[in-house]
C-alpha cells in the first residue's frame, strides 16, 4: 500500500521542492546584494504578466514538452534516453531537408511533412543505440551521449559544408520561404477573437505539444503496446515471463522516444524558418528533468515544461532588467532541477512520515 | 508647500535620469559570454574604456538562448537604448528582424554585414592580419611544420586559417600547415584542455609554432605550447604577456575599438559598411617587450613590407568567404 495518497506525490512534493529551490535561490540573490522579493516580481511578470512574455514562456515550453515526452515514454521502459539533444538536432536536420526541398505554397501542407521528416530522422538517430541495447547490451546512457557528439558534428559538417549558401558567413541553411512559415498562436488565437501578442516565438506547434501529451497518455495507458512497454519497465522478467520480447519493446520506445525529440523541431527550426547549428540548446537535458519531475506523466511532464519555460523566460527578464548576471539564471534554473529530481526523498522521507503519522493518529483516533 | 517642491524636485530628477537612460548605449553580447578571454571580452573592454573615459554609463545584455537575440535586441531598442552594438556573425538575422522596426535607433553589428540605413555594418579583414601572423610563424619555425587550432569549425575560423596559411606558403612554399578545429558546438571556444591536447598532437607531428584562434581554448593551447617549450601565436587581444618569451606574436582585432569607436560616435554615427583592417590598425600583430627577442629584425622588415604591399593592393590575399574554399589549407 501506498504511505501517501496519490496528490501528494504528484502535486505536494514537486511543490514543496519549488518552494525550496526558490527560497535557497533567493538567498543566493541576498547574497549578491540584490532584492530576492523584485527578482521574482520581475521574473513572474516578465514571464507571465502579458502575452508578449507568455508568448516566450509557452514557446520554451513547447520545446520542453516534447523533450520531456521523449525522457519519459523511455523512462516507462526503464530505459535513460540522454540523447534528446542529439535526436532533436537530427529532427531539425529532417524538418530543414522536407522545407527545402519543396517549394511549399502553404504552412498547412508543410506541417505534416515537416512533422514526419522530424519524426523520422529523430526515430532514426535512436534506433542505432536502442539496437545496440537490445541486441549487444551496451549501455543506452552511454551510447545516446555518444550519438548527441556525432549528431553534433553531422550538423555542423552538413551546415558549413552543404546547406550553407555560398559565400555567407554564418554557417546556417537558407530560409525556407514564405510557403513554410507557422502561424503563430497569437493567429490562431485571434481567430476565437482572443488578443495575443504576434511578437513573441510561439507558434501552432505548441498545440501539437499538447496533442503529444495525449497521443503519449493513449498509448501507455489505454493500448496494449504501452501495456507492454510499462510492464518491462516495472519488471524485465515478468515481462518476459509473460511473453513480452524485451528486444521489440526496447526498439520501439526508444523509436517512439527519438521521434518525440524530433518534434521539438518543427518548432524550434520550422518556427525561426531556418536550421541554424545550435536550434536545440540543451532542451534534450532539460527534458531529463522535465521528464523526473512530471513524474513521466504527461500531465505532469507539461507542467513542468511550463515551469522550465517561465524559468527561462523569467531568467532573460530578470538578466534584462535587474542587471543580475545570467550564472545567477543557471544556478536557479539548476537548483530546481537538483530540489526536484536529485533531492527527491529529502522532501518524501520526511512527508512520508507526516502522513504515516497522520493516519496511525487516524486509526487510532 | 515644502513637500510640494520635494515632489517637483525628484519628479524633476526622476525625468532627468529617463532621459539620461534615453541616451545610453548597450552592448548584447554574443553566446559564449561576456568573460571568453576573447572576442566578447575584447568588446566589454572597448565599451569598459569608454565608460572610464567618458564618465556615462551603459547597459550590456549577455544572450544565452537563440530564442533571446530578437528579443533582447527588440527590448533594448523599446528600452530607449541608442545606439545598440550587437556582436557576433549569427546576429546578422537578428537586425533584420530588428532594425527596421526602429528606424530611430541605431545598431551596429560586428563580423558581419547587414546593408540597412541604420545598421552600422563592422568587419575585420582577418586573414590579412593572419597572413601576417602566418609569416612570422614560417619565419620562426625551424621544422618546417606549423600548426593551426581553431575553435568551432565556422566558416569565420577557417577564415582565419586561410590567411594563415598563405602567409605561411609565401615565406616557405614547401611548409607543412595543420590546421585542426577544437569542435562543432559553441563549447569548442571554451575549451582549453581539448586546445591543450590538440597542441600536443601538432607537436607531435613536427609544428613548432600554433597559432590558436579559437576564444578561450586557445588559453590552453598557449600553455601546451610554452610546456612543450615551442612557439605559439595569440589571437583578438594581445596575449603575448600570458607566457613572455614564449608567444611568438598575437594576431590583434581590434573589437574594443569597434565597440569604443561606436558607443563615442553615439546615435548618430555614419552607417554603413565599417572595414578595419591593417591600415586603420584594425587588424593586425602584436610587438611588445615580451616578444621583441622573438622577432628579428629580419622578420620585421619582411612583414612590415608585406603589410604594406597587402594596404597598397599590390598584395592580395584570397578570402575563405570568396568561393568558400582556401588555396593554400584543406579542410
Amino acid at each position: 500500500m501506498d504511505v501517501m495518497p496519490k496528490w501528494a506525490d504528484a502535486i505536494l512534493i514537486p511543490l514543496i521542492s519549488i518552494l525550496l529551490a526558490f527560497a535557497i535561490s533567493g538567498l543566493v540573490i541576498l547574497a549578491i546584494g540584490k532584492d530576492p522579493i523584485e527578482a521574482f516580481r520581475i521574473m513572474v511578470t516578465g514571464a507571465l504578466g502579458s502575452s508578449y512574455g507568455w508568448g516566450f514562456t509557452l514557446y520554451y515550453t513547447t520545446n520542453f514538452i516534447f523533450t520531456g515526452l521523449a525522457v519519459a515514454i523511455a523512462f516507462h521502459a526503464r530505459l535513460f534516453n540522454i540523447g534528446g539533444e542529439g535526436q532533436a538536432t537530427l529532427g531539425g536536420l529532417g524538418v530543414a531537408l522536407v522545407l527545402l526541398a519543396v517549394p511549399w505554397p502553404h504552412w498547412s501542407l508543410a506541417l505534416p511533412a515537416a512533422i514526419l521528416g522530424a519524426m523520422l530522422f529523430g526515430a532514426a538517430w535512436a534506433l542505432i543505440p536502442a539496437y545496440l541495447q537490445a541486441k549487444r547490451g551496451s549501455h543506452i546512457v552511454i551510447t545516446t551521449i555518444m550519438f548527441n557528439y556525432i549528431a553534433w558534428a553531422l550538423l555542423t559538417y552538413l551546415l558549413v559544408e552543404v546547406l550553407k549558401p555560398a559565400g555567407q558567413q554564418s554557417p546556417e541553411s537558407r530560409r525556407f520561404g514564405p510557403g513554410a512559415e507557422l502561424p503563430g498562436l497569437s493567429d490562431v488565437l485571434g481567430l476565437v477573437g482572443i488578443p495575443f501578442s504576434s511578437a513573441a516565438p510561439v507558434n501552432v506547434s505548441f498545440l501539437l505539444a499538447i496533442l503529444a501529451c495525449y497521443f503519449v497518455w493513449l498509448l501507455l495507458w489505454r493500448t496494449r503496446l504501452g501495456y507492454e512497454i510499462r510492464a518491462y519497465g516495472h519488471s524485465e522478467t515478468a515481462a518476459a515471463y509473460a511473453g513480452i520480447s524485451a528486444t521489440r519493446i526496447i526498439i520501439i520506445a526508444m523509436l517512439i522516444s527519438g521521434a518525440l525529440a524530433g518534434l521539438m523541431a518543427v518548432n524550434a527550426v520550422m518556427g525561426a524558418g531556418r536550421l541554424i547549428n545550435n536550434s536545440v540548446e540543451n532542451a534534450g537535458f532539460i527534458g531529463i528533468a522535465v521528464a523526473l519531475m512530471g513524474r513521466s506523466h504527461p500531465v505532469g511532464v507539461f507542467l513542468a515544461a511550463l515551469l522550465f519555460g517561465f524559468l527561462y523566460q523569467g531568467g532573460a527578464e530578470l538578466a534584462l532588467w535587474a542587471s543580475i548576471p545570467t550564472e545567477l539564471i543557471v544556478v536557479i534554473q539548476s537548483l530546481v532541477i537538483l530540489f526536484t529530481g536529485a533531492l527527491d526523498n529529502m522532501v518524501r522521507m520526511p512527508l512520508e512520515r507526516i502522513f504515516l503519522a497522520f493516519r496511525r493518529s487516524e486509526r487510532e483516533g | 508647500m515644502s513637500y510640494m517642491k520635494l515632489a517637483l524636485g525628484s519628479a524633476a530628477g526622476l525625468a532627468m535620469m529617463a532621459g539620461a537612460a534615453l541616451a545610453e548605449p548597450a552592448l548584447m553580447y554574443d553566446l559564449g559570454g561576456k568573460f571568453d578571454k576573447s572576442f566578447n571580452e575584447a568588446a566589454y573592454n572597448g565599451a569598459k574604456r569608454w565608460a572610464e573615459e567618458t564618465g556615462n554609463s551603459y547597459r550590456e545584455i549577455e544572450v544565452t538562448a537563440e530564442a533571446q537575440r530578437v528579443q533582447f535586441a527588440t527590448r533594448l531598442a523599446e528600452g530607449g537604448f541608442n545606439p545598440i552594438v550587437v556582436l557576433g556573425f549569427q546576429n546578422a538575422a537578428t537586425l533584420e528582424e530588428v532594425a527596421p522596426k526602429y528606424p530611430d535607433t541605431t545598431f551596429a553589428l560586428v563580423d558581419m554585414v547587414v546593408d540597412l540605413p541604420n545598421v552600422r555594418s563592422i568587419v575585420f579583414t582577418e586573414h590579412e592580419g593572419s597572413y601576417l601572423v602566418g609569416m612570422l610563424a614560417a619565419m620562426a619555425s625551424e621544422s618546417g611544420t606549423v600548426g593551426f587550432i581553431g575553435g568551432m569549425d565556422v566558416p569565420l575560423i577557417r577564415h582565419f586559417a586561410c590567411g594563415y596559411a598563405q602567409g605561411a606558403k609565401a615565406v616557405n612554399p614547401d611548409i607543412n600547415v595543420i590546421a585542426n578545429m577544437t569542435g562543432t558546438t559553441p563549447a569548442a571556444w571554451n575549451d582549453p584542455v581539448k586546445g591543450g591536447e590538440l597542441t600536443k598532437a601538432q607537436i607531435s607531428q613536427g609544428a613548432d609554432v600554433v597559432y590558436a584562434a579559437a576564444g578561450g581554448t586557445g588559453v590552453g593551447v598557449l600553455q601546451a605550447a610554452a610546456d612543450a617549450d615551442i612557439l605559439s601565436i595569440g589571437v583578438d587581444s594581445n596575449q603575448n604577456h600570458l607566457h613572455p618569451g614564449k608567444v611568438l606574436t598575437s594576431m590583434l582585432k581590434r573589437v574594443d575599438n569597434a565597440v569604443f569607436n561606436a558607443f563615442n560616435d553615439g546615435p548618430e554615427m555614419e552607417t554603413g559598411v565599417h572595414v578595419m583592417g591593417l591600415a586603420d590598425d584594425g587588424v593586425g600583430y602584436a610587438l611588445d617587450d615580451n616578444n621583441a627577442s622573438l622577432i628579428t629584425d629580419e622578420m620585421k622588415a619582411a612583414v612590415d613590407e608585406a603589410r604594406a604591399k597587402i594596404i597598397a593592393g599590390d598584395l592580395t590575399v584570397t578570402s575563405y568567404y570568396d568561393n568558400d574554399s582556401c588555396p593554400a589549407l584543406e579542410f
